[in-house]
């Protein structure tokens, strides 16, 4: 069985950032498995601009912003591997994949770093009710056929969900001549962010209808019309709501679902709220040696943030790899808890002695919050108070603890995130 | 002319099919969708039913049991998964108890082997997650389950491989009888003629029959919702668990799938419309509590996907199995409702012995008993798996992510007999497409294998024929 210090699943943002950082922490056996036939996940159908504002002040698209971190993987001779699915990962990483020329082979890892991504929330999931015809696809899979494939899913859409990619994919079938409907939202909110509802909708006259469900779906062997209807708040549909579109398409954007299924089976623990792992402050599962970044580890809404994320656990990875891990009693774990309006945290927990001097906790509110605050205690004590103009689901948020100061409270327990009306 | 002309390539007709084919007739199938098992036989509770539930003494009490004794060999012979899991009819009301044993009573005149009436604590023992209401229950150790698609699949493919050919897209508009009792069958596609005919016709058996006899059966569409859910929750049960029967059927089941998903359904609802599958949002949330009356914790937050199937329901809930009384020659098997899956092969059994009574059939010397399935290379060892991808790289490229479908599979399911044609096509005959994503991440890339392999541009390719076609033509800037 070969043998590498780190192995990378997945060669998408998160992975290729994962990847180099660990080169740059100086491990030199690392390998990249990629289950596509090129490097870049999900960006290379992301042909829009906007990434990379964060990472490199400029407005990249996202097959450019991928390249930046492809050449850094090329110039540092990381081994790669494309057209590789990885079929298991086991307790003890060993890495079992496959593909055309090396058939199913093993792999003993040091280190894994899970960077699998996510998928979209299908249609079947969200229990739709009518027929069940051609013309249903998930943004993303329309996103692939328009940008890879250069076909049109459809020429008059009506789009449930809110998320970026549907808002993004509204734009992109009105530039490619299709006529968007209706953006459909069952949330009083969207679940996008507020600057691509503005270029993408509002800036086509593509109305976004808050609080609305699809309630049928016509057409036996295509698409021919969508019924949505107004929900209450428990998100039922309201009887007398109903319009009905005529239309050859519906795309739905309904959310993003972090791939776990390898993480699983290997016996990673989950977090219930992100589907993500459970993670500690070095970005390390319940499995000692296997850490997570990127969509697969919590929904992202910025790639740049995947890149700062994916970086951390490269870097702890070669720490554990190169077996400079802060030795620390596991019992000084401190929980990072989530409430009042903060969904999750990522982190979840965190060891003082093993932490940077700074470390990012990054969360998401479970509504929409204007002039709140959000606010950190120390087990009872308040060390931070910061007034937020305005907080919304579709928008990652953070706060940065400081190493000195959780090191000043004595005999610390938890940490709690929340919101605070003042 | 052809000898026999079966009209429909459903669970029944394929199974009427492949019986036929063991003798020397010239037989064809009239199918009007794209593929096999586009109707009922597509869109079940995939169970194999014991066979205590139908009426003692009917022809669906004893061609269920045939069928699901013949089962164990014809998936051997077919090379497809099947199991004996067992089923559990779960009384929740003490009050209802007398119930469980007026249907253990009836099985054993069914001739139903192994039931027995267990109490709540061995039905616990069973089944942890059974609903902790339930007092009692019939356990009937060959109920089993099986996967729909390849059973009807492999059928007519089998059928297809012994000189059975198959006609697509072809609709039957009217038949009539010459002076010679030679039938005329007019279809979309040109006039079939044929000295007998076979009407499997499913929910459509009542428009076919009615247009040869004067004696009318009408078949009632009888809608039920389905909910499938993620292999993750596959183990929520081991068993078949029904509730206790109703006028209406059998009632909201919970049940393992042979692929390991758990599907719950169906409801049952009578409508008009012979096409009319699309889900109810009420009839989803019925099912759902219904469901959770028997099982507990049904984790409903895992399904992948809903679905409508229709049963085709005759009025006097019986298979008619027989020649028609003023149409000889003409042999209908109408009302196949469930348990319809069970029962087919069965009833081919029986339309066979039907026209051994009529012909003097002589049997093929070269008929082929068995089909080779598509291969399955999660059951190969990794030294045997190595082998073929050697052989065959297009095995180590996974297509499928969900189901880890390779690439080798989906050329198999295209180029062997009656291979399919489109992205439902290769799903029934790989399960690619199937799973959590529901075809999100394969679509694309099944579309790119369905061009390479058949020659189809991408604008003619359908979900599953007629007009379902995926792209509606090309972007701006390929035009």
């Amino acid at each position: 069985m070969k043998a590498y210090d780190i192995v990378v699943i997945g060669g998408g943002p998160a992975g290729l950032a994962a990847a180099v950082s660990a080169r740059k922490s100086g491990v030199k056996d690392i390998l990249v498995l990629e289950r596509d036939k090129e490097l870049g996940g999900i960006l290379n159908q992301c042909i829009h601009n906007g990434f990379g504002l964060h990472t490199f002040k400029e407005e990249l698209t996202g097959p450019e912003y991928a390249y930046r971190f492809m050449e850094q993987l090329y110039e540092e001779k990381i081994p790669y591997k494309l057209n590789t699915m990885v079929m298991d990962i086991s307790k003890d990483k060993i890495v079992t994949a496959m593909n055309r020329e090396d058939g199913v082979f093993q792999i003993k890892a040091k280190a894994i770093i899970l960077a699998m991504g996510c998928r979209e929330r299908p249609k079947g999931a969200l229990n739709i009710p009518g027929y069940r015809p051609a013309g249903i696809y998930s943004a993303g899979t329309a996103q692939r056929l328009v940008n890879i494939e250069g076909y049109m899913p459809g020429k008059e859409i009506v789009i449930l969900g809110s998320g970026d990619i549907g808002l993004i994919m509204a734009r992109r079938m009105t530039l490619e001549g299709a006529k968007v409907k209706v953006v459909a939202e069952l949330m009083p909110y969207s679940g996008g962010l507020k600057r691509n509802i503005v270029q993408c909708l509002d800036d086509f006259n593509i109305p976004l209808k808050l609080s609305h469900t699809v309630v049928d779906i016509e057409g036996k062997e295509r698409v021919e019309a969508v019924t949505i209807a107004k929900v209450d708040k428990t998100g039922k549909p309201i009887k007398g709501t109903e319009e009905r579109y005529t239309c050859d398409t519906l795309l739905l954007s309904c959310g993003l679902i972090p791939e776990n299924e390898l993480s699983r089976n290997a016996g990673v623990e989950m977090n219930l709220v992100t589907n993500g792992p459970k993670v500690n402050e070095s970005l390390e599962t319940n499995i000692e040696g296997i850490f997570a970044c990127g969509n697969v580890l919590h929904v992202h809404d910025l790639v740049d943030y995947v890149s700062e994320e994916a970086k951390k656990a490269g870097e702890s990875a070669a720490k554990y790899v190169k077996d400079e891990q802060v030795e620390s009693d596991e019992s000084k774990t401190i929980e990072i808890v989530a409430t009042d309006g903060v969904r999750y945290t990522v982190p979840s927990t965190l060891n003082v002695d093993r932490m940077e001097d700074m470390l990012t906790v990054r969360f998401r509110v479970g509504a929409v919050y204007k002039g709140k605050y959000v606010s950190v205690y120390l087990d009872g004590e308040r060390i931070m108070h910061n007034k937020k103009k305005i907080m919304a689901p579709g928008e990652m948020e953070q706060v940065i603890l400081i190493k000195n100061k959780l090191k000043e409270q004595d005999n610390l327990k938890t940490i709690t995130v929340k919101i605070e009306e003042n | 002319m052809r000898d026999v002309v079966i009209i429909g390539a459903g669970v029944t007709g394929s199974a009427v099919a492949r019986e036929l084919s063991k003798y020397d007739l010239d037989v064809c199938v009239l199918e009007k969708e794209e593929d096999v098992c586009c109707g009922t036989s597509k869109a079940n509770s995939a169970i194999v039913h014991a066979g205590f539930d139908a009426k003692a003494g009917s022809l669906m009490a004893k061609l269920n049991v045939r069928g699901n004794e013949m089962m164990d060999e014809l998936s051997k012979d077919l090379d497809i998964p099947f199991k004996r899991n067992g089923s559990l009819v779960v009384c929740i009301h003490e009050e209802t108890k007398e119930g469980l044993k007026d249907l253990y009573n009836r099985g054993i005149e069914n001739n139903v082997k192994g039931l027995k009436i267990i109490d709540k604590e061995e039905l616990r023992k069973l089944e942890p997650n059974i609903s902790d209401n339930a007092v009692a229950a019939l356990y009937a150790p060959t109920g089993g389950i099986i996967c729909p698609f390849e059973l009807n699949i492999a059928m007519a493919e089998n059928a297809n491989e012994n000189g059975v050919e198959f006609y697509f897209n072809t609709q039957v508009e009217k038949i009539y009888a010459d002076e010679d009792g030679i039938y005329h069958i007019k279809t979309n596609n040109g006039e079939y003629k044929t000295r007998y005919v076979v009407n499997a016709a499913g929910v459509y058996a009542d428009v076919i029959h009615n247009m040869v006899s004067e004696k009318k059966i009408k078949i009632t569409p009888r809608r039920g919702d389905y909910c499938l859910l993620d292999k993750e929750v596959g183990g929520h049960v081991s068993h078949t668990i029904f509730p206790q029967p109703t006028a209406l059927g059998k009632g909201v089941l919970v049940s393992p799938t042979i692929h390991g998903n758990l599907i719950v359904g169906p409801t049952a609802v009578d409508i008009e419309d012979k096409e009319g599958v699309n889900t109810m949002a009420d009839g989803i949330s019925d099912l759902i509590s219904k469901a959770n009356d028997h099982v507990k914790n049904l984790p409903m937050k895992k399904v992948i996907t809903s679905f409508a199937g229709l049963r085709a329901h005759e009025d006097n809930h019986e298979f008619i199995i027989k020649e028609v009384e003023d149409s000889p020659n003409f042999i209908d098997c109408a009302g196949i409702e469930s348990p319809g899956l069970t029962s087919s092969p069965a009833i081919g059994e029986m339309v066979g012995n039907i026209f051994k009574e009529k012909l003097n059939l002589k049997e093929k010397e070269n008929w082929k008993k068995t089909r080779r399935g598509i291969l399955n290379p999660s059951a190969l060892s990794i030294e045997e798996r190595n082998e073929l991808i050697k052989k065959q790289p297009a095995y180590g490229n996974i297509i499928c992510r969900c189901e880890s479908i390779s690439e080798g599979e989906i050329i198999d399911a295209i180029h062997r007999p009656l291979g399919a044609r489109s992205l439902d096509g290769v799903k029934r005959r790989t399960r690619a497409g199937m799973g959590r994503c529901q075809a999100g991440f394969c679509s694309p890339k099944t579309m790119e294998i369905i061009n390479r392999e058949l020659g189809l541009s991408y604008e003619k390719i359908t979900k599953c024929g007629g007009k379902s076609n995926i792209v509606l033509g090309r972007t701006k800037g390929e035009k």
